[in-house]
């Protein structure tokens, strides 16, 4: 094989051919992407702001000062305790909901699978902006139909997305609903690649149920789960729509996130310079927690 | 033994009964949504709450493309939409294959230094590359939602892993034979990348679709606003017209959830091999 390879000689037109093949994306990719990320680190250390864009020679060099100052600021500490209230609470819920459905949707004794997989899944397909407007008025305090079904057994009224307490357990709610579809497919795929004799063998074993779910299942799942952790806490720490439509950060700004505070500080008051630190700041908390799904995930195995 | 059975059949009742549930629960808020666009002004904000139209009526969809003209928006959707997939599929496509199957200098390099780029988030990009549109005369123009769409490194990522399968023998035969290298892309290796492909433009046209923060901080000019954007700046000033933002949810809703319901096959499968990103 790979003699045969060597032995067909790469003409130098090949190599023109896929740099001509790579060039429109790299090009896009390059200017597009790599570049501003490379700025926006420079950005961070700059006063830019409103005057900055009225003419950029308004900016000075300020070192680490848009850092200090973040750290300084109860509003940034605020968003960094959403975000991770919402990604740590959240995260785990979404993934506990998606491997129920999974494990309920892999029985060997339901039917129909394929229509109750369509129906779990649909809600991550919808607009996210489209589904948190319809989600403001099911938790309505008065007219929502949450409160409503809430009432019929015996709970008082909850003011949803009014009261600090409630607001980000409600965006929580609304999250996983949304999103645990799209994990409950890939776990079903990791379930499925778990082999049936493991569960054969057990059962002249006389394993229950439980333990077979702990024994084997589970171990089987883990690398599923350690992708799923993952791309699920990417996901989480970039919350913005849903605060942004559904309580504009509020009440009390107990649902700001750091993407919603990024957006204000550097669309809404145009203070770019200290909303790229905040964004690096975002990607070095995302970083972090990558790296550290991924050593747990060495250590277990 | 018949009790085993019986129990067997008492387990069956409960995994229906929590599918059901869920099924009820996930289909809930899309159900409502519907039927509350349907209702007459102010039914849907009275107590008990209707779950269903007393008499159903279109007039909140008529007083959105009327009125509201969220038509022009739709349409924005659908043109940013359209030319985000194709474009994006043909580059990205291209590229993919260049890295999977195409020998040249530097080929692992450069695909490492794309891969790191994996890693970070897209709001890291937005304040230079709002500066950088702002020079290029592109904000508050459709082209500033869609150049920055026209290539992705996760995409090339998809079309690669799945091109990585095509036999080089198949295409140094092809190369033997004479044919260009663009030929060989054209009626060898898009054939055969076929399903990937199919997987990457429902994604990509469910992803631009969708996609808020972008368009919302590209765009300031109504007409020129995604239905997404046209949406969460109509719930400003319409708060209180619950059945209006319903219909106007649906319509948002509604074209994505065609598209899925038609090509879920291609979808789903693409996400259960562990594919497609959220």
């Amino acid at each position: 094989m790979t003699a045969k390879r060597s032995s067909l000689r790469i003409p130098a037109e090949a190599n023109t051919a896929a740099w001509f093949f790579l060039a429109p994306a790299l090009i896009l990719i390059g200017i597009f992407f790599f570049l501003p990320v490379a700025a926006s680190l420079l950005l961070s250390v700059t006063d830019f702001d409103i005057y900055g864009i009225a003419n950029p020679g308004n900016t000075r060099f300020v070192g680490i000062q848009n850092y200090s100052k973040l750290l300084h600021t109860p509003d940034f500490w605020n968003a960094l305790k959403n975000t991770f209230y919402f990604a740590f609470v959240g995260g785990p819920l979404t993934i506990a909901v998606s491997m129920g459905a999974a494990l309920l949707l892999n029985s060997k004794l339901v039917r129909f699978k394929g229509f109750f997989r369509t129906l779990y899944f649909t809600p991550f397909v919808t607009t996210l902006v489209a589904v948190a407007i319809v989600w403001r008025y099911l938790y309505h305090t008065r007219y929502g139909l949450f409160n409503y079904g809430l009432s019929k057994i015996g709970i008082a009224p909850i003011d949803w997305l009014g009261d600090p307490h409630w607001a980000m357990p409600a965006i929580i709610l609304m999250a996983v609903w949304k999103s645990f579809g799209y994990n409950m497919l890939i776990f079903i795929a990791g379930l499925q690649a778990i082999p049936e004799e493991l569960y054969d063998a057990a059962e002249i074993d006389g394993a229950s149920g439980w333990r077979r779910f702990w024994s084997i299942t589970l171990p089987m799942l883990a690398p599923t789960l350690v992708f799923i952790s993952v791309i699920t806490m990417i996901g989480y720490f970039q919350l913005f729509a849903e605060p942004y439509v559904m309580t504009q950060g509020g009440p009390l700004r107990s649902t700001t996130s750091v993407v919603l505070l990024m957006y204000e500080e550097g669309f809404r008051w145009w203070r770019m310079g200290y909303a790229a630190a905040i964004a690096f700041v975002l990607f070095v908390v995302i970083l972090i927690a990558t790296l550290l799904q991924f050593r747990l995930q060495k250590d277990h195995t | 033994m018949q009790s085993a059975r019986q129990r067997q059949q008492m387990i069956r009742i409960l995994l229906y009964a929590l599918l059901i549930i869920g099924a009820v629960m996930a289909m809930l808020p899309m159900i409502w949504m519907v039927s509350a666009s349907l209702m007459p002004s102010g039914e849907a904000s009275t107590y008990p709450p209707h779950f269903f139209p007393s008499r159903p009526t279109l007039d909140h969809y008529r007083d959105l493309f009327i009125r509201l003209n969220l038509g022009r928006n739709l349409l924005n959707s659908a043109f940013v939409a359209f030319i985000v997939t194709f474009v994006s599929l043909l580059i990205n496509s291209l590229a993919g294959y260049a890295f999977a199957k195409m020998r040249f200098k530097g080929r692992d390099r450069v695909f490492r230094i794309l891969s790191a780029g994996l890693i970070l988030p897209t709001q890291v990009a937005m304040l230079p590359l709002f500066l950088l549109l702002k020079q290029m005369h592109l904000i508050n123009t459709y082209w500033g939602v869609i150049i920055p769409g026209l290539a992705s490194i996760f995409g090339i990522f998809l079309v690669r892993q799945y091109a990585l399968s095509i036999p080089d023998e198949m295409l140094d035969a092809a190369r033997v034979d004479g044919a260009s290298e663009f030929r060989i892309f054209r009626s060898i290796v898009v054939p055969g990348i076929m399903p990937i492909l199919a997987t990457l433009s429902i994604w990509t046209f469910l992803a631009t679709w969708n996609d808020f923060m972008w368009p919302l901080i590209v765009l300031s000019d109504s007409s020129h606003y995604t239905l997404p954007v046209a949406l969460a700046n109509l719930t400003g000033e319409h708060v209180q017209d619950t059945e209006l933002m319903m219909a106007g949810s649906v319509l948002t809703v509604i074209p994505v959830m065609v598209v899925f319901l038609f090509l879920q096959r291609y979808y789903m499968q693409g996400v259960m091999a562990g594919s497609v990103k959220g």
